[in-house]
């Protein structure tokens, strides 16, 4: 199949082909990552531009590696260093970058729907890079990426999401791929911190940790992320970790084989106690590692569907 | 559209023979030598030059694929681009002899991102061209060094290789419209 959408904006709105294409493509742009030269001249001419409104040094950093890895021209646009503070609106700063030639553009924001305001009114390719509680599909992909490079396949495995769901625009984004992928999702948190929209996905919902855990082939916790905590979910963060911190006692009811990943950055002894954390650590990097070789790979299929367009 | 079948599966094999014996003639053996197929049918006669050289030599020399897609100068031409494969080349090319393996030569510029490719893993010694078919039309300086069959042919005809590997049949055909 040929990838033909211009923006990839959130994995609601992929297909299982879709995910898969992207996912293949991925392992391909790996090897190139793994050469002594990690450059190929595949977007030559084209150019990039990061529009972060957030801060962010694992995501940012990713996707420029990306984009110079494919030999993109790259422009980097942090929102506390521009006219935004002299009030410009998102969609004029854009279509400035747009007239200084952006052909993509990767946006992180804060509010929910930024990309989507910005691929409706722009010719540019959008790339949702985060948008606020809403979705990260590129995290999710490369996720996806990382489960299915470790077990081999997705489909049929049991992945434990586990911790703040509400404000986890990672956590959305995994569910829906996972799910369209054919993984069984358990969804697991306080109640307060369990959204209402999990009632519109295939994903199982539980409260109680050791009971989400049985039996699963990979335990995705999630950063409790302190900057969204606008009143009080939970008790205390002691009372938390107590909980749904994820311990070596817990961690037996899963699988032997069992692989613990985190979206990073990992508040130690909260999510995950120490020494898992250590012991998931080979994981987590290369769920970093693999973010280059995803985003190498959505930029490489959507300036494909460009072109088509 | 008329078929007109250039090489069968004797002419082809009689082909490698000889393009691997003469590669062995140039490069004194086999010893420093690597061989490089560019996908798709490009790997199959590199395997197939690599089983010759290991029956005469009893060396068997490493063998590495490149996709060339990454490298093309027609992507931002292109409507439909291609799916990206692997390049897999597992051992250093740096002063080795790379003999570099594809099926048809035509404008020459498969070849040229092949060679880029293929520098951007290190330096090697020499690298040097086979071809099953050189059917002309060049359009950059490049030239094989060890031909199976050259042909002149229309820009309006389209070459096939079809080979046991991908296809069920060894042959060359030339498709008239």
């Amino acid at each position: 199949m040929t990838f033909q959408r211009k923006h990839i904006l959130g994995l609601e709105e992929l297909s299982a082909e879709e995910i898969t294409l992207i996912l293949d493509t991925a392992e391909s742009m790996k090897e190139v990552s793994e050469r002594d030269v990690k450059k190929v001249p595949a977007l030559r001419g084209v150019t990039v531009c990061n529009l972060f409104y957030e801060p962010s040094t694992r995501t940012r950093s990713s996707f420029e590696i990306a984009e110079k890895r494919l030999s993109a021209d790259v422009l980097n646009f942090t929102s506390s260093h521009s006219s935004v503070t002299k009030g410009e609106t998102l969609l004029d700063t854009a279509r400035n970058l747009e007239a200084m030639g952006a052909s993509v553009i990767v946006i992180r924001h804060p509010l929910s729907g930024a990309p989507w305001l910005l691929a409706n009114e722009l010719d540019s390719s959008i790339i949702n890079a985060g948008d606020g509680s809403h979705e990260h599909p590129s995290q999710a992909l490369l996720d996806l990426f990382t489960i299915r490079e470790i077990k081999g396949k997705i489909k049929g495995l049991k992945v434990v999401i586990a911790g703040d769901i509400l404000h986890s625009r990672v956590a959305r984004s995994n569910i829906w791929g996972l799910s369209k992928l054919g993984a069984e999702v358990r969804v697991v948190g306080p109640p307060t911190l369990i959204p209402k929209y999990l009632k519109q996905t295939k994903a199982k919902t539980f409260y109680n940790l050791d009971k989400a855990i049985e039996g699963a082939d990979v335990v995705m916790m999630l950063r409790i992320q302190m900057e969204r905590q606008d009143s009080e979910y939970f008790p205390s963060l002691r009372e938390y970790s107590r909980f749904f911190g994820l311990k070596r006692d817990k961690l037996k009811k899963a699988k032997k084989n069992v692989t613990v990943m985190h979206p990073g950055p990992i508040n130690r002894g909260i999510e995950l106690s120490s020494d898992i954390a250590d012991d998931a650590g080979s994981v987590i990097l290369d769920q970093v590692s693999n973010g280059i070789a995803v985003r190498m790979a959505m930029f490489y299929l959507v300036a494909s569907a460009r072109r088509n367009q | 559209m008329a078929k007109n079948v250039l090489m069968d599966s004797e002419t082809i094999n009689r082909a490698i023979v000889r393009i691997t014996s003469e590669i062995l003639e140039k490069n004194k053996g086999a010893k420093e030598i690597a061989v490089i197929g560019v996908r798709t049918r490009g790997v199959h006669i590199a395997q197939r030059i690599v089983d010759r050289i290991n029956k005469v030599e009893k060396i068997k020399p490493p063998m590495g694929t490149v996709d060339i897609t990454l490298y093309r100068d027609d992507l931002r031409s292109k409507t439909e681009w291609p799916k990206v494969e692997k390049t897999e080349i597992d051992f250093s090319v740096e002063d080795k002899e790379v003999i570099l393996v594809d099926d048809v030569i035509y404008t020459g510029r498969t070849t040229r991102a092949a060679l880029e490719t293929i520098m951007d893993f290190g330096r090697p010694s020499s690298i040097q061209l086979v071809v099953l078919v050189d059917r002309g039309h060049r359009e950059l300086p490049i030239q094989p060094d060890y031909v199976g069959i050259k042909i002149d042919t229309l820009i309006s005809e389209k070459v096939r290789v079809h080979l046991k590997e991908t296809d069920t049949t060894d042959e060359v055909v030339v498709l008239k419209s």
